[in-house]
């Protein structure tokens, strides 16, 4: 059984305009030890479904099991507990971390709220936890201010990995550091799960950072999932007619195979209100008259899954 | 990370100083905080020994010397009852103070209690709150103090009540203005994630990041108090007049003004440096307590 299952899991925002679909019926499937990556463009809802997930937001319908537990209405002492199984590095490692607080009482702070440990081991925790994500020890006392933006996450991540969770939320980790900062970090995650048995759901929008890090990777285009397969599947063999379009903008270095962009006409359309149906439909150069149907996910191929209702005449 | 495992060796463990040295030590790297500091100091000690060092009583009435400037017997002068200035000044501080600072005090925990409730909470919540105190605000403070004090009555207390309810709506209004700025950080979402309650969210986390606002506008009023006091004394409201509190003392000076100017400007010279003092002490305080201006 998968270790995360997220079952037509939907978010809705009330906001002035009426309702923001922010996640609407959303599907898929981590298994352990794996990371899922989730991209799509800015604003299709992916931080939401992330959030929603690990239950900083409450689900508007659907359903969350994580470890074959239902986590979707947890309460109390079992949110506290879930609290501490799953945990979440955020984008922006200068919001993220509390500027009055120095390294030290930043990481040490989930292991006190546990209330079970005693302050030598908290102590010891810490320490620990700065060596495991290369933290140096004369940075104990620095505040955030003080750091660089790749150190910074390095300790958003060490307070993430405090209480040994088993599934860690990644809101586009990464997206807010240069280069170079950028594969330290992915590669200080891939290092961690390896070591620690980790499952990640990567949210990001950098599609060179996903294919790099991810076992799978689900396509969202707002606040609806439109594809989700293995890694390697969705790069050889794009099937919705949006991965096709958000593929062709990696910029090719190959002269002999030069990109062929599939440049989309229109401006991304609103998910207040929206109509049933595809939401990519007005901008889909193969639309039809059945794409204002709702669209169900089917198997297009093995471990395949597509949400497009003309899925084998696109392809 | 290879280096780290070499360096297996124990480690000596630097220990976090407490918060109220931290600030302590930044705050005495400050120059003007300092001298703020001491003169506030001297005041303050002034003010708890006045009555016992006092030359005069400070209600005895010398018709020899009204009127009297600044003399050898008299070092500030008298007023136009003959009353030593120097004695009247000496008494009064510990009223004239601790109205000051207790009302502002009030003001800023009240304040900052609800308007942090009130605008992490937001929506319904918020709004409510929001148009409570635009009502309340549309009450002038001073109206609103001679409202509490007619139906009191006079008195030490009654005062700061009266003074009190007047500056709370602006402190809630100012600290929810603070909160709505603070409440998209994403610590704070990462303290919800590592299980704080509200309570810990809001005082541990957020509270530390607007409070040195809030104590510089706090140091300001307590100024502001003061004269206010003085307001209400002047119309019989504030405490009784044989306390003689600085601001009254400038209150009944007023009309003698152009004749007899150290009547006013030695009381009020003291309540303008007194506030001084504070504005300077306060604002070397947000400066030490913001990690972020370290050094």
């Amino acid at each position: 059984m998968a270790f995360l299952e997220v079952n037509h899991l939907k978010k809705y925002f009330d906001v002035a305009a009426g309702l923001n679909h922010a996640v609407d019926d959303v599907t898929f499937t981590i298994e352990k030890g794996h990371t899922m990556g989730i991209v799509g463009e800015s604003g299709c809802g992916k931080s939401t479904l992330g959030r929603t997930i690990i239950r900083l937001l409450d689900a508007t319908d659907g359903q969350v099991i994580l470890d074959g537990e239902d986590i979707t209405n947890a309460r109390g002492h079992e949110l506290r507990r879930l609290r501490e199984k799953v945990s979440i590095v955020f984008q922006d490692p200068y919001s993220s971390l509390n500027p009055r607080f120095c390294v030290d009482e930043t990481i040490r702070e989930p292991l006190e709220k546990a209330r079970r440990f005693k302050r030598r081991e908290i102590d010891d925790m810490t320490e620990e936890l700065m060596d495991l994500v290369g933290i140096e020890d004369r940075l104990r006392m620095a505040y955030p201010h003080e750091m660089d933006g790749g150190r910074r996450q390095r300790v958003g991540i060490a307070r993430a990995l405090a209480l040994r969770p088993s599934f860690i939320m990644c809101d586009e980790p990464v997206s807010a550091l240069d280069v170079s900062i950028q594969a330290q970090v992915l590669n200080l995650l891939m290092d961690l799960q390896e070591k620690m048995g980790l499952t990640y759901m990567f949210v990001t929008h950098d599609l060179s950072v996903v294919r790099h890090i991810s076992d799978d990777i689900s396509v969202m285009y707002l606040g609806q999932m439109v594809e989700t397969c293995p890694t390697k599947e969705i790069f050889a063999n794009p099937l919705h007619p949006y991965t096709k379009a958000l593929l062709s903008a990696i910029p090719s270095i190959d002269i002999d195979h030069p990109m062929k962009r599939v440049a989309l006409k229109g401006e991304i359309t609103s998910a207040i209100n929206p109509k049933p149906g595809c939401r990519f439909a007005p901008r889909c150069p193969y639309a039809k008259e059945e794409c204002s149907q709702p669209q169900q996910l089917i198997e297009a191929r093995p471990g395949h899954f597509v949400s497009c209702c003309r899925v084998h005449e696109v392809n | 990370m290879s280096e780290t495992a070499v360096a297996a060796a124990p480690k000596k463990r630097r220990k976090k100083e407490s918060m109220f040295k931290q600030v302590f030590k930044r705050l005495s790297k400050n120059p003007a905080a300092m001298t703020g500091l001491i003169v506030l100091g001297i005041i303050i000690i002034l003010a708890i020994i006045g009555p016992y060092i006092a030359p005069y009583d400070p209600n005895y009435m010398d018709y020899a010397n009204m009127y009297a400037t600044p003399n050898a017997q008299h070092w500030l002068g008298c007023d136009q009852l003959g009353r030593d200035l120097l004695s009247r000044l000496l008494c009064g501080g510990k009223y004239s103070l601790s109205l000051g600072i207790i009302a502002a005090m009030v003001g800023l925990i009240l304040g900052t209690f609800f308007g942090c409730l009130v605008g992490y909470a937001g929506k319904t919540v918020d709004n409510v709150a929001m148009r409570i105190c635009d009502i309340w605000s549309a009450i002038p403070g001073m109206l609103l103090a001679v409202l509490i004090s007619t139906a009191l009555g006079t008195g030490f207390f009654n005062t700061i009540l009266a003074m009190t309810a007047g500056a709370i709506p602006g402190s809630i209004r100012n600290t929810r203005a603070l909160v709505l700025k603070e409440r998209e950080m994403e610590y704070l979402e990462a303290a919800k994630a590592m299980n704080c309650n509200l309570f810990e969210i809001i005082f541990q986390h957020m509270l530390p990041n607007i409070i040195s606002f809030k104590i510089i506008g706090t140091c300001g009023n307590i100024g502001a108090s003061i004269m206010q006091a003085s307001g209400l004394s002047y119309i019989g409201l504030g405490v009784p007049t044989t306390i003689p509190e600085w601001g009254a003392m400038c209150a009944s000076a007023r009309n003698y003004f152009l004749d007899y100017p150290h009547m006013i400007l030695i009381p009020g010279g003291v309540i303008l440096i007194t506030v001084l003092c504070f504005n300077l002490f306060g604002d070397g305080l947000r400066d030490a307590m913001d990690p972020r201006l370290k050094d």
